[in-house]
């Protein structure tokens, strides 16, 4: 247990230099605009008086060294800007559309999980066969898809034709159907090769053999011991695709017209509202460095050989 | 070469040369020329892609949209893989602190970001336009061939030619360039046309976003979101250029799975 403690906090000490590093990212992007963002943000036709008040409360008006540490503070104290024009504040702006993004990520998540997970296996105890080709080219045609071809493509189909869901907003669980299909595709793609690639890994092994010598049927042989190990390796791409899946939200949402903080960090840019764009950045940004240390601990628990450090 | 890879080659050198004759195949002013009276209007005999939602002829804006899409592809992977080499190479070869710092730190801050995350936050920074694009799609682009070559270099390194060469009085420039580069060219080039396949998608992505390249240049993923509003009356419109990145992408894809196969029969058989 004590073990355990501690590799949990030194895989957490890891994790503090990535989050530092990734939220002064975060920082330094307002300082790449090309001239001044507040005279961006204000426009041209602004009067010098408006440009310096905008600018004041931007906080560009004072060192870079200060408007790095206002911006840490500000972290931490939960006060993540306001938009200088219409006052709305950046985190309760963020935080009203962050469950929605999450939703959908999820509901992609365990559909591709529910896709991948029979098609991986089949393909690999079908190896060299017909259907493995077919699974292969399935595959690579689910990674080559966008998503913004696709989804366009099954409102046409499942909304407008057939009428079986809403063409795009969030009433309910019909609405979410066809968002978290178009996203779940390419992840879907992915996960089919990972497990059918851990699938073949794990058959050749001598418990396999032995299971079956017992005169184990081949069904409990595959999903009672094969899988059981197989899908180990799985875990860490799970947590890597989720973030695949929080950025590749951002198209999805844009096309449903989904509201989670992909479309809102679309609105924030066209709207030139810097802080709010920041702040969704930063958002997504944690939420895949947070699921992605929380996946080494689960995949430290399925494989207690496997050390966390 | 398996047929699917045979046929990756085809298609993507079809690609090319799509982009590289398009001022033969159709003029810039078919490309930009409107009528707004035959806007929408479904494939015929004279526009065989139809015409999109200014009367634009859809098919020449598509040969234009080949343009952007390979110049964005290419230079995205020639910049990616220029940095990656040198840092992952330097990274690799020289192992300890430079080795900690690079792929202990920055790869995994790099890492840490879903790549298309930070692409959008430059370019929304920075504004957009094609040079911007290819910034952006580089720096996100540069770590999976960094990562590839320091794993190349660790390996290489400990080879019993490097060590004899060096023994020799071979220098660490000579080392590299004459044993580590080489024997890393395959899984390089593997790495390449998966990237090339990846930055074609990224900046189909970028440009459906409005954040890829401005007007009056045609894309194909900006030629799908201007058409937005019209999705379902001239499904056309969404159709054809999103046939044309999956064809781009699923080439290339066709390709680096070939090659790695080819490479590593091991790996997924």
């Amino acid at each position: 247990m004590r073990a355990l403690v501690l590799g949990a906090l030194r895989r957490i000490a890891i994790t503090i230099p990535v989050l530092w590093a990734v939220a002064s990212l975060v920082f330094l992007l307002i300082h790449i605009v090309p001239g001044d963002p507040a005279r961006q943000l204000v426009g041209e036709n602004a009067t010098e008086d408006q440009y310096q008040a905008v600018r004041r409360e931007m906080g560009l008006d004072k060192p870079l060294g200060a408007q790095y540490l206002n911006y840490w503070q500000g972290l931490f104290k939960g006060d993540w800007g306001e938009n200088p024009v219409t006052r709305q504040k950046t985190l309760t702006r963020i935080a009203a559309r962050y469950p929605a993004t999450l939703q959908l990520a999820t509901a992609s998540l365990l559909l591709a999980i529910l896709i991948s997970i029979p098609l991986g296996v089949t393909a690999a105890t079908h190896r060299g066969s017909m259907i493995d080709g077919i699974s292969t080219l399935a595959a690579l045609l689910g990674i080559s898809l966008p998503s913004f071809a696709l989804g366009p493509l099954l409102i046409l189909v499942f909304s407008v034709q057939l009428g079986f869901t809403p063409v795009s907003g969030s009433s309910g669980i019909a609405s979410l159907v066809l968002p978290a299909v178009t996203l779940a595709v390419a992840m879907s793609a992915i996960l089919t090769r990972v497990i059918r690639s851990s699938v073949i890994e794990e058959l050749g092994e001598d418990y396999v053999r032995t299971a079956r010598a017992k005169g184990l049927p081949e069904s409990r042989v595959i999903y009672k011991h094969v899988l059981k190990n197989g899908l180990i390796p799985v875990v860490t791409v799970l947590g890597l695709q989720f973030g695949v899946l929080l950025a590749g939200a951002i198209i999805t949402e844009r096309i449903f017209s989904w509201p989670g903080v992909g479309s809102l960090l679309i609105d924030s840019i066209n709207e030139r509202d810097y802080k709010l764009t920041q702040g969704c950045i930063l958002v997504i940004a944690l939420t895949y460095v947070a699921v992605n240390t929380a996946t080494d601990f689960v995949y430290r628990f399925l494989d207690p050989r496997i050390k966390l450090d | 070469m398996s047929p699917i890879t045979k046929a990756g080659f085809v298609i993507a050198g079809s690609l090319v040369m799509l982009a590289a004759l398009s001022p033969l195949l159709a003029s810039w002013d078919t490309v930009q020329r409107q009528e707004l009276t035959a806007r929408l209007e479904a494939p015929d005999s004279h526009h065989l892609l139809g015409r999109d939602q200014l009367g634009r002829d859809l098919a020449a804006r598509i040969i234009y949209g080949a343009r952007v899409s390979m110049l964005v592809g290419i230079s995205v992977v020639a910049i990616s893989s220029v940095l990656g080499v040198i840092i992952g190479v330097f990274s690799g070869y020289k192992g300890g602190w430079t080795d900690r710092i690079f792929s202990g730190f920055l790869f995994n801050v790099f890492m840490s970001f879903p790549g298309i995350l930070l692409a959008i936050a430059m370019v929304a920074f920075l504004g957009p336009s094609i040079k911007n694009l290819i910034i952006a799609l580089s720096v996100i682009g540069w770590v999976g061939y960094a990562r590839l070559m320091r794993a190349q270099a660790l390996k290489v390194r400990e080879f019993d030619f490097v060590t004899a060469a060096r023994a020799l009085g071979a220098g660490d420039f000579h080392i590299i360039i004459k044993h580590i580069l080489p024997n890393s060219i395959q899984p390089l080039i593997v790495q390449a046309s998966l990237g090339m396949a990846g930055a074609i998608l990224a900046e189909a992505g970028m440009s459906f976003l409005g954040l890829g390249v401005p007007e009056p240049t045609p894309s194909w993923g900006k030629m799908i979101d201007d058409s937005r509003e019209f999705w379902f009356t001239a499904p056309h419109l969404f159709i054809f250029p999103g046939l044309m990145i999956a064809l781009a992408v699923l080439s290339f894809n066709f390709i680096g799975d070939g090659l790695r196969e080819r490479l590593d029969p091991k790996q997924d058989r």
